[in-house]
């Protein structure tokens, strides 16, 4: 029997459904709680921070030498700057850590830290990319001119020529406004000191325990033996938790320094003003397109607003040059030139967040498409037609290597199932009853299962890449797969599996997989960048595959016969085109218990390690929504969702939908709903969830999902990566989808996200007050 | 500048000493058994079902009412227990997502959202869980869009909601049975 390619339900939710699942703060119920006192201005000098006799706060005096969090690349154009783990002479941004208190209960410690006073000079923030960027602004660091923290650059010896000649040039700037990645389990840590051996468990929620681990201990300047990091239940991550924070490096050495359990669980408040932030970018886009609309050159200048301070270890470039580096997406972009800068601001520090700059170089190159294709009188599909990428493996014109992909079968795929024609037609009625009903497409390709050459083009001195697995057989014939890979809500283990089970020969409830505890799981970089089912994915196979050897190699002695003749399947091994076989539980326990019978295998026993460190693989996918603005309210409705997804082969299928799904919803969150406020004097405005909107089932709409899969040799398995293409591709859609809709109108949409308010400022700029006084131009179909 | 020397010891009364006078007694049903704890009256019925009655399947996503990760049942209706006091509890009968199976049998909603993958990092699960118990119990032959807004009550970040969907209609179908 065969396990990849089915829908098979996920070993991970029966704990989780009975309410059993330990998440981190369930693990603190002995705990003593930490709280931090924070920031409440954005900038200035701290003068004094005191509290009564009785109430000891920690500061950065009581730390002592503790270090402070210093991400580095190694590029001349980037600067380091060091984030001190509790804000010493200067706060940078509201919410910034400045001192800290430890109580018996979570409301004690909320008592204790109103009791701590912070004296602090005030000075004006610089909040926003024009702020930070003016001449002459206020330096967030003094090391940084300009606030600039990174200014990369790109460009080929025919950008100009290629601009001068061009037939249609499109100009425009896209933003997209800041989001926060809102995993409805908050950062959480509980760090437990142990007298007997001295070290510390630090349970925390986290997408990468042993970069976590390496972060803390080169901080406390201590061994990494000396703490033990488990990641337990994960209430979702999305990027959020793949970085080093202070407050865990506080719980860390509170714990050691008080030698008792210290647990620090960060509310809403803290995770939506102090936690990492994400998008705040804005791309202007110079488009140059021949007569029959080819795209002969992308001419970008990309900003992201980083924030106070870099992030450990993808640090604040990771937007940004990923931006760079990925902006011609699945088109033939011959001439490219790209600025992309990373500007510190007085705000919150960035983190990654699904789909890394990705989400908003689509939107801009989407944009980009449906605005040329309106110039030239093209249709939206003919003038993608044109671009898109066709030859695989394609070289991009920065150097990637795109392999095998379906970009143009994707698009037409999904052309098919909406029915362009048919829309159209209807389109045209709906105007005529003063209904406004639009289609926006989006194709994109992402970049998925990076391995370490990708990071080390980024030239991160930490540089991510490869995932380990060691497989071991016990004498039950029960596996575990001890991985690298931190999943936290993806199924992965369910999935991995799956390729195991399909790999050796045996079912995959016999196999448990291990993950997210330092002292169990080989040293691994975690999860991200949609690459724990491709690398760890293809480590297990790689590992499994060893192991299948090994036990063929005992069953062949077992049974007499070559070991090439020796077959295993659903827990049997057999000689082929016999019925003479031997359980695997039974071959296991003679392996371990007769060991001197196998001398071939007496190095490792039945066990096998494996690595992969793939170049990465280019998943693919083509989404369109069908949206119904309401011109009098503003009210954008998504009436259809379709998605056609191409990440190579399915694994699971219920599972690989699921991502889709979810991605989409944060996707469509990114177009119309959520966004993080900053006032003048930079404080947040969306300080709880009920002003940052995170969409409800109200919201979202049916997403209907369909597959190709184009069976990719980068990938051993297969399989690609598909945990960020639906955040990446879905903002693309909606915004064509409601400039097409409001097209009548003269308006088209360069921003998001794009909220009621922000439709009808735009209408009314276009001379449009209500939908009765409306006189739009003569009906138009670009589709 | 520097605060003053630092001298905190681990022994827990010099971290914080409260009045222990002001904890009442309140006796209430939890998932069928009676209890009595001794609460503030500043705790939520979130912290007591979590940190006194042991109950950590209820989930606190945003302690101001709008996420609903730590909704129960009290009296059979869906409440957000971060945004009740315990002591309000006092003789009401509470419902925790723990004692939603019985033995090893699941609850129909339970295996609906394992089988139709309703839940991802399970965080929000609990939560979902009770509020569709709490409705399909009142409105089996709930029709789709008004589920839709019952369920929009609630939060999940991972799921994009269609599984959710998917499974409480499922569950619906099998407890009209």
């Amino acid at each position: 029997m065969r396990w990849v390619g089915r829908p098979l339900p996920r070993y991970e939710d029966p704990v989780l459904l009975r309410g059993r699942g330990r998440y981190t703060a369930d693990l603190a119920q002995s705990a003593r709680i930490l709280r931090f006192v924070r920031s409440p201005l954005a900038r200035g000098n701290i003068l004094a921070v005191s509290s009564p006799p009785d109430v000891p706060i920690i500061t950065p005096a009581v730390l002592g030498d503790v270090k402070p969090i210093c991400p580095r690349l190694d590029r001349p154009d980037y600067v380091p700057v060091a984030q001190p783990i509790l804000a010493d002479e200067r706060v940078t941004y509201v919410g910034e850590p400045i001192a800290a208190v430890i109580a018996g209960t979570a409301a004690e410690a909320e008592d204790l830290a109103e009791q701590v006073t912070i004296e602090i000079e005030a000075e004006t923030p610089v909040v926003t990319l024009d702020q930070a960027l003016a001449p002459g602004a206020p330096l967030v660091h003094d090391i940084a001119p300009r606030n600039t923290l990174i200014d990369a650059r790109f460009e080929t010896p025919g950008i100009a020529a290629a601009l001068a000649a061009a037939h249609q040039l499109i100009e425009f700037t896209f933003t997209s406004g800041r989001q926060s990645a809102v995993p409805l389990e908050a950062r959480t840590a509980v760090a437990a000191f142990d007298a007997a051996t001295g070290r510390v468990t630090l349970s925390a929620s986290t997408q990468m325990p042993h970069l976590l681990r390496t972060g803390i201990a080169d901080v406390l300047g201590i061994a990494e033996s000396e703490l033990r990091v488990i990641a337990p239940e994960v209430g979702g991550g999305f990027g959020q938790k793949m970085a080093l924070i202070p407050e865990y490096v506080v719980a860390v050495w509170a714990a050691r320094h008080f030698a008792c359990t210290v647990a620090w669980i960060e509310d809403r408040l803290e995770n939506l003003t102090a936690s990492f932030h994400a998008r705040d970018q804005r791309v202007h886009l110079r488009g140059a397109f021949d007569a029959d609309g080819s795209l002969l050159a992308i001419d970008a200048d990309i900003q992201c607003n980083v924030g106070a301070y870099s992030n450990f270890p993808a640090t604040c470039g990771v937007e940004p040059l990923m931006a760079l580096a990925d902006m011609p997406g699945p088109y033939r972009v011959p001439e490219y030139r790209a600025r992309a800068r990373g500007v510190a601001s007085n705000t919150c520090p960035m983190a990654p967040y699904r789909g890394v700059s990705r989400p908003v170089i689509t939107a801009a190159v989407e944009r980009l498409m449906d605005c040329a294709a309106a110039r030239l009188g093209l249709d939206v599909l003919a003038i993608r037609r044109r671009n898109l990428t066709a030859d695989f493996p394609h070289t991009s014109v920065t150097g990637v290597v795109q392999d095998a992909g379906s970009y143009r079968e994707a698009m037409e795929a999904a052309a098919r199932v909406v029915d362009f024609a048919e829309f159209r037609a209807r389109q045209q009625t709906a105007r005529a009853d003063g209904r406004w009903l639009g289609l926006g497409i989006s194709v994109f390709a992402e970049r998925t299962g990076p391995g370490s050459p990708a990071f080390a083009a980024r030239r991160m001195v930490i540089t991510p890449g490869f995932e380990r697995v060691e497989l071991a057989m016990d004498p039950s014939g029960f596996l575990e797969a001890r991985i690298g890979s931190s999943p936290h809500g993806q199924g992965l283990k369910t999935s991995l599996a799956q390729l195991i089970a399909d790999e050796i020969g045996v079912v995959p409830s016999a196999i448990r997989v291990v993950a997210g505890d330092t002292d169990r799981s080989p040293y691994g970089w975690g999860t991200f960048a949609s690459r724990s089912l491709v690398i760890a994915g293809g480590a297990c196979k790689l590992a499994a595959a060893t192991l299948r050897e090994r036990l063929q190699t005992v069953a062949s002695q077992i049974l007499e016969a070559a070991a090439s003749d020796i077959e295993i399947s659903d827990g049997r091994a057999f000689v082929r085109g016999t019925d003479l076989g031997v359980e695997v539980c039974q071959l296991a326990r003679t392996a371990y218990h007769q060991s001197h019978r196998f001398p071939a295998i007496a190095e490792t026993g039945l066990s096998a390690v494996a690595t992969y460190d793939p170049y990465g693989t280019f998943s693919n996918a083509c989404h369109i929504a069908v949206v119904e603005v309401d011109v009098a309210t503003g009210q954008v409705t998504i009436e259809r969702f379709v998605v056609v997804e191409d990440a190579g082969r399915l694994i699971n299928p219920m599972i690989v939908d699921g991502q889709v799904h979810g991605g989409v919803a944060q996707g469509i969150a990114n177009a119309l709903y959520e966004q993080v406020v900053y006032d003048d004097g930079g404080n947040i405005l969306t300080g709880s969830l009920a002003d940052y909107l995170v969409p409800t089932m109200a919201e979202i709409p049916e997403i209907e999902i369909h597959h190709l899969e184009t069976l990719t040799e980068a990938s051993i398995t297969g399989a690609k990566g598909v945990g960020e293409g639906g955040t990446i591709g879905a903002p693309a859609a909606v915004l064509n989808a409601v400039s097409d809709a409001l097209a009548p109108f003269g308006v088209g949409i360069f921003e998001m996200p794009i909220t009621p308010q922000r439709i009808l400022q735009l209408l009314r700029k276009a001379g449009c007050t209500a939908s009765s006084s409306v006189a739009p131009l003569a009906g138009r179909g670009s589709g | 500048m520097r605060s003053k020397p630092f001298t905190l010891s681990c022994a827990r009364a010099t971290f914080y000493d409260r009045d222990m006078s002001d904890k009442y007694d309140i006796t209430f049903t939890v998932n069928g058994d009676k209890r009595t704890i001794r609460v503030e009256p500043r705790r939520s019925l979130a912290d007591a079902l979590r940190e006194d009655c042991g109950l950590t399947g209820t989930h606190l996503g945003c302690e101001h009412g709008v996420c609903g990760a730590c909704t129960v049942l009290i009296d059979d209706q869906p409440v957000r227990s971060c945004l009740m006091f315990a002591v309000q509890a006092e003789g009401t009968r509470v419902r925790t997502v723990e004692g939603l199976a019985i033995g090893d049998k699941l609850h129909p909603l339970q295996q609906a959202f394992w089988d139709h993958h309703g839940l991802q990092c399970g965080f929000c699960t609990p939560g979902f869980l009770m509020l569709a118990v709490g409705i399909l119990e009142r409105r089996p032959d709930i029709a789709e869009p008004e589920l839709r807004e019952a369920l929009s009550s609630n939060l999940c970040r991972c799921t994009g909601y269609q599984n959710i969907l998917k499974s409480v209609l499922a569950a619906a179908a099998e407890m009209r049975k």
